[in-house]
């Protein structure tokens, strides 16, 4: 049987991709960033997942605002990154696993989730920035992916409390698939930050490092803030915390903190890293 | 906290803005493509007339003016390809809006540490 094998949260923005691309990592603004990831990088060596579940929001690649789904699943069998327009170099495809996308589909729905399938879809930053500073430098994947999408573009958005449910269903859903596979789930995005308006920079550190402490135990707590309590204390990105909630319902009740980290300015936004392993 | 209203300086990208800003997100969605985006560069107006931005947006678009591409129902993910035309990233955007210099906006952040 499928087993969850732990869950990562990670920030996604294009501005570690970039770094990672004119080999920054090792400057001062970015060394402490990229050093909090070693350790992950090694419990991933040892852990040997064999497919990411990789829960984020596309921001204009694939999805215009012409139809934008709430939830969205990938279902094919390689996912391509492209051009995004400002200069992010191009990375390889990544293999999907289009019978597992297909499961989680129809166990998703029976349990009242419907999802928008894509047996087609581009992957942009917020999926690649997160595999690529978990496996650097390399084109060869070692993981199948499954990308979920979860609308953080366009209000109204699913709750937190959707997203937490969204997640344990997700969870209970893989380790139903019947076959031998050891799966990661990434929550990506965030945390505080806002781009745009004149509040433009905000970012708030203390609330960072509640959803931080909360997400691990009481990620209840999270979910029953709204969207806009949200938006008042994490930016008008800060929603992203949504696609955390995804990947911590997936775990299931029982987790352990392995790993996390806060690093704070990451370009505009307060940085969280944050490795689960589920518990017994 | 009165959940209805935002905070100072923010607003929602939402079914209103999303409406009135159609036309200008679409512009920017195409931008995706390396060829569109010479061929803005080649001549802007007529660019933007094609894909039918009203008067408010193009002249936020000439004059680069982010505070009020967003009025103008922008959503800040499709402006940041048409920013990344003009050589701008998010710290640039943000100083903007916030009417600072790069480097005192980047100073700002660098203080949301302490």
């Amino acid at each position: 049987m499928a087993r969850i094998i732990g869950g990562i949260g990670t920030s996604h923005i294009p501005a570690i991709g970039l770094a990672m691309a004119r080999h920054q990592c090792a400057d001062p603004y970015w060394k402490d960033f990229f050093d909090a990831y070693a350790p992950v990088r090694r419990w991933l060596a040892d852990a040997r997942p064999t497919v990411a579940v990789v829960v984020y929001n596309d921001h204009g690649l694939n999805f215009f605002l012409d139809k934008m789904p709430a939830f969205a699943i990938g279902a094919a069998p390689e996912y391509r990154n492209t051009d995004e327009g400002w200069g992010l170099p191009t990375l390889a495809s990544f293999p999907g696993d289009a019978e597992l996308s297909w499961h989680l589909i129809e166990a998703l729905a029976a349990a009242d989730f419907d999802l928008t399938t894509c047996q087609e879809m581009l992957v942009d930053h917020g999926f690649v920035v997160p595999m690529q500073l978990l496996w650097p430098n390399t084109s060869d994947w070692p993981v199948r992916t499954i990308p979920i999408h979860v609308n953080t573009v366009q209000h109204p958005l699913p709750s937190p409390a959707r997203c937490l449910r969204f997640g344990e269903t997700l969870g209970r859903a893989i380790e139903a698939w019947p076959r031998d596979e050891r799966v990661l789930v990434l929550g990506t995005g965030g945390l505080s930050h806002q781009l745009d308006g004149r509040r433009a920079g905000f970012i708030n550190k203390p609330f960072d490092l509640y959803c931080l402490d909360k997400i691990v135990h009481q990620p209840e707590q999270l979910a029953s803030l709204t969207i806009r309590e949200l938006v008042a204390q994490a930016g008008t990105q800060g929603p992203e915390l949504i696609q955390w909630l995804v990947m911590r319902g997936a775990l299931g009740a029982h987790v352990r903190q392995l790993q996390r980290n806060y690093h704070v300015p990451v370009s505009n936004t307060g940085s969280g890293l944050l490795l689960l392993e589920k518990a017994a | 906290m009165d959940d209805r209203i935002e905070p100072w300086g923010t607003t929602l990208f939402d079914g209103r803005a999303a409406r009135r800003g159609f036309a200008l997100n679409k512009m920017c969605f195409s931008f995706n493509d390396a060829a569109n985006r010479d061929e803005f560069r080649r001549d802007e107006d007529a660019y933007c007339r094609r894909y039918g931005l009203d008067e408010r947006q193009r002249a936020a678009v000439r004059d680069r003016d982010v505070l009020a591409m967003l009025e103008a129902g922008g959503n800040i993910y499709y402006l940041a390809k048409l920013a990344g035309i003009f050589g701008l990233g998010v710290q640039d955007i943000g100083a903007q809006q916030t009417g600072m210099s790069v480097d005192a906006f980047r100073a700002r952040l660098l203080g949301a540490g302490g």
